[in-house]
């Protein structure tokens, strides 16, 4: 039997779908997005955590605040500059930013991700929701 | 790293929670994973908060008088947590409602009740049990007896929506999501979360009114029917009003130990 | 010997054809269901538990049927039933899939169901079933497997496999048993209240399973060159009369306790069940046909000539089979749920895309139990001809 023919081809196709992302989006890259401070957020300077730990931890963070605001009844979060904040998405996060197309969707859409927090935690919830 | 960082944080807490030099920890935690940000957060209770070793409600049925006490109660307690009002029957969803007594009391109606009580409806919700049957059959704790002060709550984004908690609960004061509910909110409080389907709820004695130093809604409209206070603490207006009083609960054979008493 | 399964007949290719389209169609209204949630379905927060989890319940005991073939070879060595055992081995890995696939599809929020292994809790009968069901499931998948193709490749199967067996045997008792644990040990359900339920429960699953394992072999041998032999049909046929008798038994205990002692919330389940309470009653008609199906089983199976005559004896596993889902497949979770706790009667009906979804997870289940039964069946057919040309060289 002689099927390196088929075999190679088969390959090759198949080596070729998966790919398929990756030259499809070739030279296409997105720019990354700004996201717009609402005046709130802006006169507040900072936020809970240092700019690039909330940007790159605010999910873990808000998995803690979670587990610690609804399992452990404890409400009130202190910083490492000792400022305290309410854990709460919707009292505390989404009261200063409460713009959320211009802020939470712009990385998230960009990174394609979809949390369904705001599914219940309720701002300006999303049109398409 | 982000995992350590949320280790961290949970210790933290919970020596926080059980008054051990919460610094201390974290500063082990921080050297031991090497973590450079921000290693002195920590967690408090807001000092406002009404804080019980086990919450408990009186209801005083001699001071009903008429239906649209109740449902002022049922109509505070659905606007604050943004309980749906749906047409279809079936899928209903209540915190709090109204009953006659021979179906709140099922066993211990008689057929001559006080006239007093046959006429009335009793307001009835979760009970909040020192043994809730519920908490034991959930398979993810998603429903749980928090032991600092006995209210049995719910984590929303935990539960799978088996409704084990719902066949075990022998007061039907729980109510699943068949759909979703957030389209028949009539005004959303923004503030309380809403919740999405395939998830159970139910009474929760307002533990987002406590923590910030406020009575649960519906007793605040209550017009002195209903009580709120410390089972444990014997000078709360609670103990008080049950030391003078007989006070009746629902289902007690059954062992469940609940927290709503029904003065008859 | 995966293989053996894709070299069938028209008829086979046929049968998976259309066990496949109703899974698929059924598939199509689950992804209504996940999109709409769980309103698609009769229940109510009343009747909180319904169509699903009680196929669930049913199934189970079919699952742990598949011991009573297992049983008799391993453990008493009655060597007529290794032609067989595979075959409630494989029974039981189809039903323990729809199993697993009920509480899926019963679930309302599925996406998070691994919850229950990140956040195990022991104190939960829902825990230890989902062990119990999932090692089931293995066990069965690993000894069935093996056993098929030792017997394929005429060895005897490896040694490591027989504690295996042995573990199976216990453990199909406990599958059935933590099943039934999830209901009575609720208190205020004064229905599941009652300490007879686990046998109960056992005691219809060895009549329903070997009832359907005995048509299946009766069809086997109709469409195969494999014959599960005469011997082994009648012995099933005993174990389903002694465990349908029991069935009826234990049900009877549980009428007498309700009637006599006349406690409400132990009576008004029943009488909600068979006589119907506040005028409403949608499952009586069902209930009273479950209970005929069943005493009439039992006479046409306790008869002798009746019982070896297998014409009749498969319309009485028939009898046994619809009798036994009716009564868990239908009386038991409503009749648990109604009346409600604050004894009001709200019932329960399933709906439509609630069948159509069940029906697809029955689907399923035989899809698996063809291609299983195919591989089994090629295998026996294949042993046979070795062994005649065998015999014809000899």
């Amino acid at each position: 039997m002689n099927d390196k023919g088929k075999i190679v081809t088969g390959l090759v196709i198949f080596a070729a779908l998966v790919s398929f992302p990756f030259w499809y989006n070739l030279g296409k890259a997105a720019p990354p997005p700004e996201v717009v401070l609402t005046d709130k957020a802006k006169a507040a300077k900072e936020c809970v955590l240092p700019k690039d730990e909330i940007r790159t931890e605010h999910m873990q963070l808000l998995d803690v605040w979670r587990d610690t605001q609804v399992r452990d009844g404890q409400t009130v979060y202190i910083n490492a500059k000792g400022k305290s904040y309410i854990m709460s998405l919707s009292n505390t996060c989404l009261d200063c930013h409460s713009n959320y197309k211009d802020f939470c969707d712009r990385c998230h859409v960009y990174a394609s991700v979809d949390p369904y927090c705001f599914d219940c935690h309720i701002d300006n919830p999303k049109e398409t929701k | 790293m982000e995992r350590s960082r949320r280790e961290f944080l949970k210790i933290a807490g919970a020596s926080a929670a059980i008054g051990l030099g919460a610094g201390q920890v974290m500063e082990a935690v921080a050297a031991a994973t090497n973590h450079q940000a921000a290693p002195e957060a920590q967690v408090a209770h807001q000092p406002e908060a009404l804080k019980a070793t086990r919450w408990g409600m009186v209801v005083d049925t001699r001071k009903i008088e008429s239906a649209e006490q109740i449902e002022k109660m049922v109509e505070a307690c659905h606007k604050e947590h943004n309980v749906p009002m749906l047409e279809e029957e079936r899928h209903r969803i209540k915190w709090i409602w109204e009953t006659h007594f021979h179906n709140a009391f099922p066993s211990q109606a008689t057929d001559r009740v006080s006239e007093h009580l046959e006429h009335i409806l009793l307001p009835v919700m979760c009970n909040h049990c020192e043994n809730p049957p519920c908490v034991r059959a959930c398979p993810t704790k998603a429903t749980f007896k928090r032991e600092s002060d006995g209210i049995v709550m719910m984590d929303f984004h935990r539960c799978i929506g088996c409704r084990f908690c719902m066949a075990a609960c022998p007061y039907g004061s729980r109510s699943f999501n068949f759909r979703d509910p957030k389209p028949f909110i009539p005004e959303i409080n923004k503030a309380y979360p809403t919740r999405m389907k395939g998830v159970v709820e139910k009474c929760n004695f307002c533990v987002e009114r406590l923590a910030v130093g406020k009575l649960p809604a519906c007793v605040e409209v209550s017009d002195g029917i209903l009580t709120f206070g410390d089972l444990n603490d014997p000078e709360s207006e609670v103990s008080k009003l049950l030391k003078e009083n007989y006070a009746i609960r629902r289902k007690t054979n059954l062992g469940t130990g609940p927290s709503v008493y029904y003065i008859v | 010997m995966l293989e053996l399964a894709l070299k069938g007949t028209k008829k086979y290719w046929g049968l998976l054809a259309v066990l496949g389209g109703i899974a698929g169609v059924a598939f199509l209204v689950y992804l209504y269901q996940l999109q709409f949630g769980l309103g698609i379905t009769g229940l109510s927060r009343d009747v909180s538990w319904g169509f699903y989890i009680a196929q669930f319940t049913f199934l189970v005991g079919v699952a742990a049927g598949g011991v009573m073939v297992v049983l008799p070879y391993y453990l008493h060595d009655y060597k007529a039933f290794g032609r067989i055992t595979i075959m409630g081995e494989f029974l039981a890995v189809a039903a323990l899939v729809m199993c697993l696939l009920f509480i899926m599809v019963d679930l309302g929020q599925p996406m998070r169901m691994l919850n229950v292994i990140f956040y195990p809790t022991p104190n939960s009968m829902l825990f230890y079933d989902m062990i119990v069901l999932n090692g089931y499931l293995f066990l069965n998948i690993v000894v069935g497997w093996n056993v098929l193709e030792a017997e394929r490749n005429g060895t005897h199967y490896q040694p490591w496999l027989k504690p295996l067996i042995y573990l199976s045997i216990p453990w199909a008792v406990s599958i059935h048993t933590v099943t039934a644990y999830l209901y009575c040990g609720l208190p205020g359900r004064g229905f599941w209240l009652t300490a007879i339920l686990a046998p109960r429960f056992l005691a219809s699953a060895f009549a329903a399973g070997p009832a359907l394992l005995i048509l299946l072999c009766l069809i086997v041998r109709r469409f195969t060159r494999f014959d599960p032999g005469r011997e082994q049909i009648q012995s099933l046929a005993k174990i389903v009369t002694y465990a349908i008798i029991a069935n009826v038994f234990f049900f009877l205990c549980e009428v007498f306790v309700a009637g006599y002692s006349q406690i409400p919330e132990h009576t008004d389940h029943l009488k909600y069940l068979f006589f119907g309470l506040h005028g409403k009653g949608v499952l009586v008609p069902w209930m009273w046909t479950s209970m005929g199906l069943m005493f009439g089983a039992i006479i046409l199976l306790v008869v002798p000539a009746t019982r070896r005559h297998e014409g009749v004896l498969a319309v009485s596993c028939a009898m046994v089979f619809v009798g036994a889902w009716i009564d868990k497949g239908l009386g038991l979770i409503s009749g648990g749920f109604v009346p409600n706790p604050l004894h009001e009667v709200n019932e329960y009906l399933p709906t439509g895309p609630e069948v159509t979804i069940a029906l697809g997870v029955w689907a399923v289940g035989f899809l698996v139990l063809t291609i299983l039964y195919k591989i089994a069946v090629s295998v026996k057919e294949d042993n046979a001809g070795v062994l005649r040309t065998r015999v014809i060289k000899g």
